[in-house]
């Protein structure tokens, strides 16, 4: 620590600042986490497991994984396509495609469930024509993967623009002068290059597709055993008035968070590490 | 000839970067190309490699048509300004990675990749970085890197885009002779980009001028630098003094004083513009002939064993500069301030009609 009297810097402001920091995460991040635990497990470990094991519990667990697996590769390829596509190629329209981007961001998961809902169910416009084929999209696992794609498609490619703008084409350029074919500069130059920022935007996927319920909760209908996501779960559980069993769902999801937020760590200090040593390096 | 360039044209929107370009590169030579920036000269490189698509006109390697060869068949080496290392590699695997992304049948065996490998790196004198990554390297070290991972494909042509551009000025002059040495051992057709006059005509077999994208001379060094062929070429070989001059029947004035040496057409009158460089400027504290032009030194400053001088003098819009060896100005005992005399040796005018609009000054 180095006492240097800058702005603000006497020793009360320091207590001060530091107390309030400190006070305001255990109340508002640190204790609700101890606390969704703490429920959870109130009733013994073996009540635990046996709410966990409960059909319905089961189900909405694996639910929630279908949608996770079934999303993360998608919005993999798709983000890497579009990084690619934006920081390779200079083209009319560019500009408008890195903002449409963002979209699901700026958009309320609410919303974004409606438009689904009004587009693709049985009285939409697709939706209908998909319901004369007897294919139903809202209200069955299938829309809960699509409303999950569009509100987690930005964070591959919002991971992967930056970075990839900054590292610039020179390499690419290379391989190929080297003689490799666009497949191998993908393969042996782009995607080692990106691997960290990619890994990153997978966790930051993984996570929000277990966690969603907006979006999730306007087209699924909640029908248990069916399209009961881990986040609507806890929900219903929680209007039954069914509070430790909702505590144990949520502590899933908890515990979930924490291990993204771990992995999301352990990253950036290697990142910032990786940085150090070039630094000392160069 | 190794590389040939035929009717090349190339535009980014409205911006002309190559303009009609026809340019013959001799095997084995060392070629700068040389210009301002924005002269088309690092477009022209790219097109040669195939990293970059002409709008029209053809290349040629050694006769065979390689207009429409891809860039990763084409068999040339690149070395860019930044190096371009691949980051997360090894120097080793850098190097080989020319040798391993071969198709399985032409690839050589990875005893041979490794002999190879270390081969080009004992002649970067490297060898001893092979485990080491990029990262770890100094800024000239990576740049020879860069080099041994073109060579070791063995290139039909090798091109250099700003090679040194990224280097300090001290590691720049080392590695431009290690370079040159290393050219006259190997003996690889190469094109080298550059923007530093003094660079091209240390190092290069032949200098190509390039300005807005059109060539405006090429020779060799000695041959440019003393005949430059227009007003273009002399302003950017260096420093030079511009002076408003009148050519009457084959006599070239200045300001009314008659030049006693230098160039001019002999066979024409007109108004034009006399070109000196600052070490064909002599600077005396008397007049002693009718040849010299009355001038106010504003400046001295004394560079190691060099004097420059900046001069008002009528005749030029510009401060005049003129380089003196310490040896001689000392004796003169000028200050700044003082009336001076100056004769303008080996001048050069061009008329009018031929000058073009000076760049960079």
């Amino acid at each position: 620590m180095q006492h240097s009297r800058g702005i603000g810097q006497t020793p009360w402001v320091r207590l001060t600042l530091i107390s309030v920091g400190v006070v305001f995460s255990v109340l508002f991040l640190l204790a609700p986490v101890v606390f969704i635990f703490q429920r959870a497990l109130e009733s013994g470990v073996g009540f635990y497991v046996q709410t966990l094991l409960d059909p319905y519990t089961r189900h909405a667990i694996m639910l929630t994984l279908l949608v996770a697996v079934v999303t993360i590769p998608v919005n993999l390829i798709f983000g890497v396509a579009l990084a690619w596509l934006v920081t390779r190629f200079e083209f009319t329209g560019r500009k408008v495609l890195m903002t449409l981007i963002d979209i699901p961001f700026a958009v309320s998961p609410v919303v974004a469930g409606l438009l689904y809902l009004l587009l693709y169910g049985n009285q939409g416009w697709i939706g209908s024509w998909l319901d004369d084929r007897d294919i139903q999209l809202m209200f069955a696992w299938p829309g809960l993967i699509m409303v999950t794609i569009f509100v987690t498609c930005p964070f591959v490619a919002r991971e992967l623009i930056p970075l990839m703008q900054q590292q610039g084409t020179s390499e690419e350029e290379a391989g190929l002068t080297l003689g490799a074919s666009g497949w191998q500069v993908f393969r042996h130059i782009t995607l080692p290059n990106v691997r960290w920022a990619l890994l990153y935007g997978v966790i930051l996927t993984n996570a929000r597709a277990m966690g969603e319920f907006g979006a999730v909760s306007v087209i699924s209908g909640s029908i248990r055993g069916q399209t009961n996501t881990l986040a609507l779960h806890v929900e219903l559980l929680a209007q039954d008035f069914n509070i430790v069993a909702a505590f144990v769902s949520a502590s899933l999801l908890a515990f979930l968070a924490l291990v993204t937020l771990v992995a999301k760590s352990l990253i950036e200090w290697r990142e910032t590490r990786r940085q150090q040593q070039e630094e000392q390096t160069a | 000839m190794s590389i040939e360039i035929r009717d090349v044209n190339k535009r980014f929107g409205d911006f002309v970067a190559v303009d009609n370009m026809n340019l013959s590169i001799g095997e084995g030579e060392l070629t700068a190309l040389l210009g301002p920036s924005g002269s088309g000269k690092t477009t022209l490189l790219r097109i040669i490699a195939g990293l970059e698509q002409q709008d029209s006109g053809r290349i040629h390697f050694y006769g065979e048509d390689t207009t429409d060869v891809h860039v990763s068949d084409r068999g040339v080496g690149f070395v860019f300004q930044h190096y371009a290392l691949f980051r997360h590699m090894t120097v080793f695997e850098n190097v080989a990675f020319g040798l391993t992304v071969k198709p399985r049948k032409e690839r050589p065996s990875k005893e041979e990749i490794r002999e190879r490998v270390m081969k080009v790196l004992k002649l970067v004198q490297l060898d001893w970085t092979a485990k080491r990554y990029p990262s770890q390297l100094s800024g000239g070290q990576r740049q020879r890197i860069a080099l041994a991972r073109a060579l070791v494909i063995e290139p039909k042509v090798l091109l250099l885009d700003e090679p040194f551009g990224a280097l300090d000025t001290k590691v720049r002059t080392e590695l431009r002779r290690w370079l040159r040495r290393l050219h006259d051992e190997i003996h690889v057709t190469s094109v080298f980009v550059t923007h530093d006059q003094e660079e091209a005509l240390e190092v290069s077999d032949r200098v190509v001028i390039m300005n807005q994208g059109r060539l405006e001379q090429q020779g060799t060094p000695e041959d440019i630098y003393d005949h430059p062929a227009n007003a273009f070429v002399f302003d950017f070989l260096g420093n030079v003094n511009q002076f408003r001059a009148q050519v009457q029947q084959g006599q070239a004035r200045v300001e009314g004083h008659a030049l006693t040496q230098g160039s001019w057409p002999k066979d024409r009158n007109g108004e034009g513009l006399a070109y000196v460089r600052p070490y064909e400027v002599d600077v005396l504290k008397q007049p002693e002939g009718d040849d010299l032009l009355p001038a106010t030194v504003e400046l001295i400053s004394i560079i190691g064993p060099t004097v420059r001088l900046e001069l008002t003098a009528p005749g030029s819009e510009h401060l005049v500069h003129a380089e003196v060896p310490k040896s001689r100005f000392r004796p003169l005992g000028i200050q700044q301030g003082d009336q001076v005399w100056l004769r303008l040796n080996n001048s050069r005018v061009f008329l009018a009609g031929d000058v073009l609009p000076p760049v960079g000054s």
